[in-house]
């Protein structure tokens, strides 16, 4: 197995260029987990942790821009306020050892149903950067997974940097695991409410064969709180419409039944998680009027 | 009941002794350091110049016939020094612990996913791993048998209890496992009246999934051939004599040209009992000339050692409307996997003490171990006992409020003491505080409720995964009690063997205290050295490394070692000690009755006499091997189960305080209180660490940890999907150490490791059934259990 560690953003895309079947490895904590287990025999490991500009994140353009390189533990220590979400689901990753290692690009990457960037991601509406020696291009996250363990990238492509929005509502996310800490996900949701676009973001994990989005669950709690003038009046959201909404989000998954739960446990999950999930982002969506 | 020797307290520090690093003491381990700093060398750290690196083909299939072998292209590969298969396994073909069944090298079928089949030696681990890639191996692969009533010919409840119903296996050609048919042992407990009527009556049926060790450190050694032609072992392992001979009879070599050595263990937890890549390996280095390391990775671990038996069982009870327990009938199923490993002994302790710390009057047990085409099962702490406590405590709490009766009320009412018969016909002739550690843990105060204040995710359900913020939780609290015998049982000649020696090193009077009784990490190196501070009055003690250049010291399992091989070491040095005195009173000339060994010195109270060790011994050396004993057991009655079976108890109780949340069925467990009888806490901090770690294993079992198997394949045979607590799922604990001492142990020892994983889990089921108000009949408990989804 070779190895090439290019220091510049530039000589990493040649290498990539040059040999598409070289795996890039930035924390390692998927790269190694295969290697170990010898489900991963690469000619070429392509270590991208020299890139500097790939360590940085910024606002640009009213978004945050992460690049590839951030870990988890950066997130969660400087951008729980820019991008609460993922920062969320950040706190849920492995144990400290991985967090700060592990970036969300790798999760990108990897894609894989069970990673647990995506639904935050895909709630928030973030796009993922990527480069190759051809140009840089910007893929909106729901065209990014395209199937198990597969992602919208070409083989000469990198992951250059995610961006996300800050939002202009609250987030949450929730993840269920068969114990408290270190656990892959059974399910997961990710919930934005954006009051600027009246619009509402949703992300489920671990039910699909990709990361996905519940978008009939999005207008449907969209459309209730437009016609009931809830955006503005922030009165208390009623049973039925929270009930309702859970519903929705149970009925997009396409869950499994596999050795980490049984496919109608993650749809009855995924419902309580939603309701719950969506009563604490109302719960702040109305504090939130108090203070201002 | 005797006294106390010391008066039980609430904190454990306070059974800390006065600090000389003897008896009573929290003597700090020999090794800890090393282990903190990550410098300890375990098995996988093994190194030689030269050496080769062995690896094992297993088989993919859970049952086939092997048509053919061939080795030609592994051989053919650069790299490669062999490819060994059975047919070059020199002596005998087949081993195991109790019976010998279970082959070297797969003979014509394999039994097992996993089950070895050929060995590769090669300059790299790559190198062997494709090679072994290479062999071609054809299967004829059979239907397997993956339960353990399907194999007995079981598959109702009904026949159970008609005890003229003789065991009748399936005829079906292919069912039969083992030659002698798939009955591994059924052990029968008979007392009282056959038919017993009780005005009430509560029947269950209860199931516990297959539990692994999870040690940290994966199965390795080192094999290097000796000039003699033998060959050195060192390697990871629980009890180097049984290992060398079940190596001799393999290699058909005598045990002088055998030697094993212990390498660093990281963890055992009796999955370390069976060999694993021990043959292996000496075949490889015999055949190759050259030093061959074998080191399993995880994946590999899971299929190389044997797991804990799951079990299904049916209980019934009767009791009278007060309470008092009238009969017990149980019928207990083991699965032992492919191979029988200990699985006859597993049985005899689940079927003798398979009704709990409870005097019943009319007792009526069946419990049998089958073979099956699942991964072998054998030892694991708890023995046989683990399993059906989660059945006799769950069948005492359905009794308790089939009674309306408090649960803890209810088992105290029935509680063994001591004088009581336990089922077997035992009279029990030490300490046995069942309902003392019950109403003790009743009277320890309760966490605060959850949810009081501000939420902090670490305290929830589901932790910072922010599932609940405290919707749908509901907390539950349960009780358990259990017990386990001590020892090597059933007539079994359990001894050790200690070789002490004292000498002055130095100018420093020096103890080297010699024994082949494995180290896992429950710190007997440290009980060792504190046993011979105390007997001998030196603070310097060695301890020799591990070997059979020492005779037996018996398995480090059972809760066995601090009590046996702590017997022998203090029986040694009390021989040492004789010498040193006699030298003394040759030394002053006469008989002084009180003279004894301290500070370095022989001294005595009544008159003013110090003679340094120093002195007394000058070049001398003094030495003494013994073997030990504790008292003899007694084989038990065939039909009816009756005798002495067990040499000692070890009593120990729960009470479990958990958080549910009832909607995503997610379990918090908030507290874990646990009081235990220790007979004697030699080293209170370790009795204290082995209650923790103890616990930490029962609540796996109750709310995660399971191999799961679907037609004979293993599914998760990884950390990632094989999942143990983390320090966010293992609570605070509340420890009370009781030492009520037994008057036939040394020191008034009992042994402490394995009942505290016995109590835990059912505690916990019990907790998780309060706060649910669900029969959860089956462990570990998965979210869907309750959530109904
Ligand atoms: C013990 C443990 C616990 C874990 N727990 C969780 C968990 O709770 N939740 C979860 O979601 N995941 C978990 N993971 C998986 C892993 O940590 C995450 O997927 C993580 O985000 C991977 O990031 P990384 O930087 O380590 O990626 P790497 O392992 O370095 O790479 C992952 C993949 O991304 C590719 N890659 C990396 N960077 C780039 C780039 N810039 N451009 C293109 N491709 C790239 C690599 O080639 C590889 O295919 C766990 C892993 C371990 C070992």
């Amino acid at each position: 197995m070779d190895f090439l560690q290019p220091v510049t953003w530039a000589e990493a895309l040649e290498a990539k260029a040059a040999h598409p079947d070289a795996v890039p490895i930035a924390g390692g904590t998927d790269v190694m987990v295969g290697l170990n287990f010898g489900h991963l025999r690469p000619a070429l490991l392509l270590d991208l942790t020299r890139i500097a500009d790939l360590r940085d994140w910024q606002v640009a353009d009213s978004a945050v821009r992460l690049g590839a390189g951030v870990s988890y533990a950066r997130v969660i220590s400087e951008l729980g306020d820019r991008l609460p979400g993922l920062a969320m689901a950040s706190r849920t990753i492995g144990s400290p050892q991985i967090r700060n290692r592990g970036t969300v690009a790798g999760n990108l990457a990897t894609a894989s149903p069970a990673g647990d960037a995506h639904p935050a991601l895909l709630a928030a509406g973030a796009e993922v950067e990527v480069a190759s020696v051809r140009g840089t291009r910007r893929i909106p996250i729901d065209d990014f997974y395209t199937g198990v363990k597969r992602n919208a990238m070409d083989g000469d492509e990198l992951i250059t940097a995610v961006s996300v929005v800050p939002p202009s509502g609250p987030q949450q996310y929730s993840k269920i695991g068969t114990r408290n800490a270190m656990v892959i996900s059974v399910a997961a949701f990710g919930l934005a409410l954006h009051p600027d676009r009246r619009a509402v973001g949703t992300g489920i994990g671990s039910a699909a064969p990709t990361p996905r989005r519940a978008p009939a669950a999005e207008e449907f709690l969209a459309g209730e709180l437009d016609s009931s003038g809830l955006w503005e009046s922030r009165a208390e959201l009623p049973e039925a419409t929270i009930a309702r909404f859970g519903e929705l989000v149970a009925a997009a998954a396409a869950p499994i039944d596999d050795v980490r739960g049984s496919a109608r446990y993650r749809v009855h999950a995924l419902s309580v998680m939603a309701r719950r999930a969506l009563t604490w982002a109302w719960a702040d969506h109305r504090s939130a009027t108090q203070e201002a | 009941m005797s006294t106390p020797t010391r008066t039980p307290t609430g904190a454990p520090e306070h059974l800390t002794g006065p600090g000389s690093g003897g008896v009573g003491d929290d003597a700090q381990r020999p090794d800890g350091v090393l282990k903190v700093r990550g410098e300890f060398a375990y098995g996988s750290d093994l190194w030689m110049a030269d050496m080769l690196w062995g690896v094992t083909l297993r088989s993919p299939h859970p049952y086939a016939r092997i048509r053919s072998v061939d080795t030609s292209a592994a051989l053919a590969t650069p790299g490669v020094s062999a490819v060994l298969t059975s047919d070059d396994v020199p002596g005998e073909k087949v081993y195991g612990l109790e019976l010998a069944d279970q082959p070297v090298l797969a003979l014509d079928v394999v039994r097992y996913q996993g089950e070895p089949v050929a060995l590769v030696a090669a300059d790299h681990p790559e190198t062997a791993r494709l090679a072994a890639g290479r062999i071609h191996v054809d299967y004829d692969v059979l239907e397997p048998v993956t339960d353990a009533r399907t194999a007995l010919g079981h598959p109702t409840w009904n026949q159970v209890h008609d005890s003229t119903a003789e065991v009748t296996e399936l005829s079906r050609e292919s069912a039969h496992l083992h030659p002698e048919g798939n009955l591994v042992r059924h052990l029968k407990v008979r007392t009282g009246d056959p038919a017993p009527t009780a005005d009430v009556v509560v029947v269950g049926e209860y199931e516990v999934g297959m539990q692994d060790q999870a040690f940290l450190g994966p199965e390795a050694g080192l094999a290097v051939p000796a000039e003699d032609g033998g060959v050195e072992l060192h390697v990871a392992t629980q009890w180097l004599h049984v290992d060398q001979k079940q190596i001799c009879a393999a290699l058909a070599l005598p045990p002088e040209q055998v030697r094993l050595t212990l390498a660093g263990v990281g963890g055992a937890f009796g999955g370390r009992e069976d060999l694993s890549m021990h043959v292996h390996a000496c075949l490889l280095a015999l055949r190759t000339g050259r030093p061959v390391k074998m080191s399993y990775n995880r994946e590999e671990s899971f299929f190389g050692h044997v797991h804990r038996h799951p079990a299904t069982m049916r209980y019934e009870h009767g009791a009278t409307r007060d309470g008092e327990l009238v009969y017990v009938k149980a019928a207990i199923y083991f699965d032992g996997g492919a191979y029988a490993s200990s699985t006859p002994a597993v049985v005899g302790n689940g079927g003798t003490m398979g009704i709990g710390p409870y005097v019943v009057p009319n007792v009526h047990v069946d419990c049998y171990g089958a073979y099956t085409n699942n991964p072998p099962c054998g030892a694991m702490r708890g023995f046989g006992s683990v399993q059906t406590a989660f059945a006799y405590e769950s069948q005492m709490d359905a009794l308790a409020a089939e009674l309306g009766m408090d649960p803890v009320e209810l088992r105290c009412r029935n509680a063994m003491e001591e004088g009581s018969a336990t089922p077997t016909g035992q009279v029990i002739d030490s300490p046995a505080p069942v309902a003392e550690l019950l109403r003790r843990l009743e009277a320890m105060p309760l966490p605060a409720a959850s949810g009081d204040g501000e939420v902090d995710l670490r305290d929830m359900p589901g932790g910072v995964s922010n599932t609940t913020h405290g919707e749908g939780v509901r907390r539950g609290v349960g009780y358990a009690v259990a017990y386990k015998n001590v020892a090597f049982s059933e007539g079994y000649d359990d001894h050790s063997t200690a070789r002490v020696r004292l000498e002055v090193v130095g100018g420093e009077p020096t103890a080297t205290v010699h024994t082949a009784a494995a180290e896992v990490g429950q710190g007997l190196v440290t009980v060792e050295q504190q046993i011979a501070r105390t007997e001998l009055g030196v603070e310097r003690v060695v301890v020799h490394p591990k070997d059979t250049s020492v005779g037996s010291a018996g398995s480090t399992s059972a809760s066995r070692q601090t009590y046996v091989t702590g017997g022998a070491v203090k029986a040694a040095c009390e021989k040492v000690r004789a010498q040193v005195v006699a030298r003394a009173e040759r030394l002053v000339g006469r008989t002084v009755p009180d003279l004894r060994l301290a500070g370095g010195a022989v001294v005595s109270d009544s008159e003013d006499i110090t003679v340094p060790l120093a002195d007394l011994l000058g070049d001398d050396v003094l030495e003494e091997t013994l073997e030990w004993r504790h008292r003899p057991t007694e084989a038990i009655d065939p039909e009816t189960g009756q005798g002495f079976a067990h040499v000692q108890y070890a009593f120990s109780a729960h009470r479990a305080v958990v958080d549910v949340d009832t909607e995503l069925g997610l379990v918090k467990v908030v507290e874990m209180a646990c009081t235990q009888d220790v007979g004697k806490a030699i080293n209170p901090q370790a009795v204290v660490g082995q209650i923790q770690g103890g616990t930490a294993q029962g609540l796996g079992l109750a709310v995660m940890e399971e191999i799961l198997i679907k037609d004979g394949k293993v599914r998760n045979p990884s950390f990632t999907d094989y999942l143990i607590p983390t320090i966010l799922d293992m609570p605070p604990m509340r420890i009370e150490v009781l030492e009520y001492a037994d008057p036939h142990a040394p020191y008034g020892l009992r042994g402490v490791g394995e009942a505290p994983n016995i109590s835990s889990g059912p505690a916990v089921l019990a907790a998780i059934r309060a706060a649910t108000g669900l029969p959860l009949t089956r462990v570990p408990v998965r979210p869907e259990h309750i959530t109904g989804t």
